[in-house]
């Protein structure tokens, strides 16, 4: 039998996250398959089937998985899923949506945000915020995973060459419907696949204060995040969330400005590489995981540090 | 309509919880318990419907001992007409609380279940979009902002990269996003009448629902811990490090 990766997309391009989840998929060593479902995504098909390792891509192309509602997809899945012995796919929203369904439909538990795999069921993953990682072991014949893309490499996305499978299974539930999308357009990287990222706290004080991390962002090529505290406050949207119930990131370099470091926020960013933090009050927890701290007020440290970088 | 709100009682999100000392599972003795965040917002969310007009009966349920009670009466005193309470003293998975729930579906037949998106102390994010799937009905996840009209909702949803609109056939099941709204306080009036409204309690027997976990915690760690860096003295130096040190810019 096999597995089953499911791949991260928006109908025209493959996200990196698939790449994570491939490589998480090799520990479980059987043959894995993707699934590519969508509308017109002909094309992330074809750069699918580069992947390495990946045997097979199904391609599953109808209006019904265009928006990748959870009623229609799940269908999809639960019956791919038949032919496989464990399911994997990135803990996108994507994902945390359709997933469970499956498992449910399959009478099975779903592992959620697993970041190690062992051997025989075995798997680890964070609780409480990240503050306690649990190892667990299953007893379903068929595993249902959603997988932390940061714990886990890329896999080449090259050197493969997967045979696609044209699956002509169409199922439309017929109890929801897409209505409108309003995403954010920016030029900026993605905040989960970004190489650098800049988050700022409750310390900005305000939305507007914001585009003091704009200009260092751009320089870098950074993604901008917040914490929770800033979203609240109403700063800035929610889809710039890091942290235990926004995004989970682990970049090559994070900052975070005016953040005080709340358990929360450091479930998002704790595993980055480097953590720089910049708060003028020089006992916020934040220090205790940065690499580098500056003690100091943002409003004059930020002007200061875009202009030498 | 009914809407059911589930809630579940956790670890205070203030408390910063630790693995015991054996490893065998986290010590939560003598810390503070609590409404987890996310059913918080959904009690209120309900509340607001009745309120509007759109709702008119609010059942709160809960799974756990007798001391999910507590979390109960407070939904009651934040405005829910009566609680449901499914008495056990396992600790269960969200396939069945799903089960479990769907249970309650099938004898209150409310119009829309409301859940938080995740409790956070098991982080697993499954049991609203289970219990959708077990009861065959549409699902609008990390919810922050719904409309009902007639036998339709809109769900606004916290989706990467922005916010996607649905439209869903009731009966549905809604899951709550952190700014769906904002919870009130229960006022001690309400404290003391919320201890008068009706409040069942089943037994998973009763529900006809056999209690077996699929997934068996085998032991319980504290992460790897990250070591404080050093402090530098002024932006000079930070980009220095950062250039030249660990050459990440």
């Amino acid at each position: 039998m096999a597995t089953l990766v499911i791949a991260e997309h928006d109908n025209q391009e493959l996200k990196p996250a698939t790449l994570n989840t491939v490589e998480a998929a090799k520990a479980l060593n059987s043959e894995i398959n993707l699934l590519v479902a969508g509308k017109n995504c002909g094309n992330v098909a074809n750069t699918a089937s580069n992947i390495e390792n990946v045997s097979k891509v199904y391609l599953a192309d109808s209006e019904a998985y265009e928006h990748q509602l959870a009623e229609n997809v799940s269908l999809l899945i639960h019956d791919l899923a038949l032919q496989h012995d464990a399911v994997l796919a990135p803990a996108t929203v994507n994902n945390k949506n359709t997933l469970p369904r499956v498992a449910a439909m399959l009478g099975v538990s779903q592992i959620s945000d697993v970041i190690s795999i062992e051997t025989d069921g075995v798997f680890k993953r964070p609780i409480y915020a990240g503050n306690v990682i649990a190892t667990v072991k299953t007893s379903d014949p068929k595993w249902i995973i959603t997988v932390r893309t940061t714990a886990f490499d890329a896999c080449a996305a090259v050197g493969g060459s997967a045979a696609i499978e044209e699956v002509d299974i169409v199922h439309d539930a017929k109890i929801s419907s897409f209505m409108k999308e309003e995403v954010a357009v920016s030029d900026r990287p993605e905040l989960t696949a970004a190489g650098i990222v800049i988050s700022g706290g409750r310390g900005m004080q305000n939305g507007d204060n914001f585009k003091l991390l704009e200009g260092i962002a751009d320089k870098l090529g950074a993604a901008m995040g917040a914490s929770r505290a800033a979203v609240d406050a109403g700063f800035v949207p929610n889809d710039m969330q890091v942290g235990q119930t926004g995004k989970i990131v682990a970049p090559d370099l994070y900052i975070a400005v005016g953040i005080s470091g709340a358990i929360q926020h450091l479930a998002g960013m704790k595993d980055s590489k480097v953590i720089v933090a910049i708060n003028k009050d020089e006992d916020a927890p934040i220090f205790q995981v940065a690499d580098y701290g500056l003690v100091a007020d943002l409003f004059e440290a930020l002007p200061e540090f875009e202009s030498k970088i | 309509m009914k809407v059911l709100v589930a809630v579940k009682r956790v670890v205070d999100y203030n408390v910063k919880v630790r693995p015991r000392s054996d490893g065998s599972d986290v010590d939560i003795n003598n810390v503070k318990m609590s409404i987890n965040p996310f059913c918080e917002i959904a009690v209120e969310e309900a509340i607001r419907l009745k309120e509007a007009g759109v709702a008119e009966e609010v059942i709160a349920v809960s799974i756990g001992s007798v001391q999910v009670q507590e979390q109960i009466r407070t939904s009651l005193a934040l405005g829910a007409d009566r609680g449901i309470h499914i008495e056990t003293q396992d600790s269960l998975e969200p396939l069945v609380i799903a089960r479990l729930l769907n249970s309650i579906i099938d004898k209150e037949k409310p119009a829309l279940v409301i859940t938080g998106k995740q409790s956070i102390d098991g982080d697993n994010n499954q049991t609203g979009q289970m219990l959708a799937a077990l009861a065959g009905m549409p699902q609008g996840t990390f919810a922050s902002e719904i409309t009902i009209d007639g036998d339709e909702i809109s769900v606004v949803r916290e989706v990467d990269g922005g916010l996607q609109t649905v439209k869903l056939s009731l009966p549905a099941v809604v899951t709550t996003d952190l700014r769906l709204n904002e919870p009130r306080y229960a006022s001690l009036p309400n404290i003391m009448k919320a201890k008068k409204k009706p409040l069942d309690v089943f037994t998973p027997e009763e529900l006809g629902i056999e209690l077996s976990n699929h997934i068996h915690l085998i032991h319980v760690e504290p992460p790897p811990e990250r070591q404080a860096g050093i402090k530098v003295e002024d932006v000079d130096e930070l980009v220095d490090k950062l250039k030249n040190e660990v050459k990440v810019i």
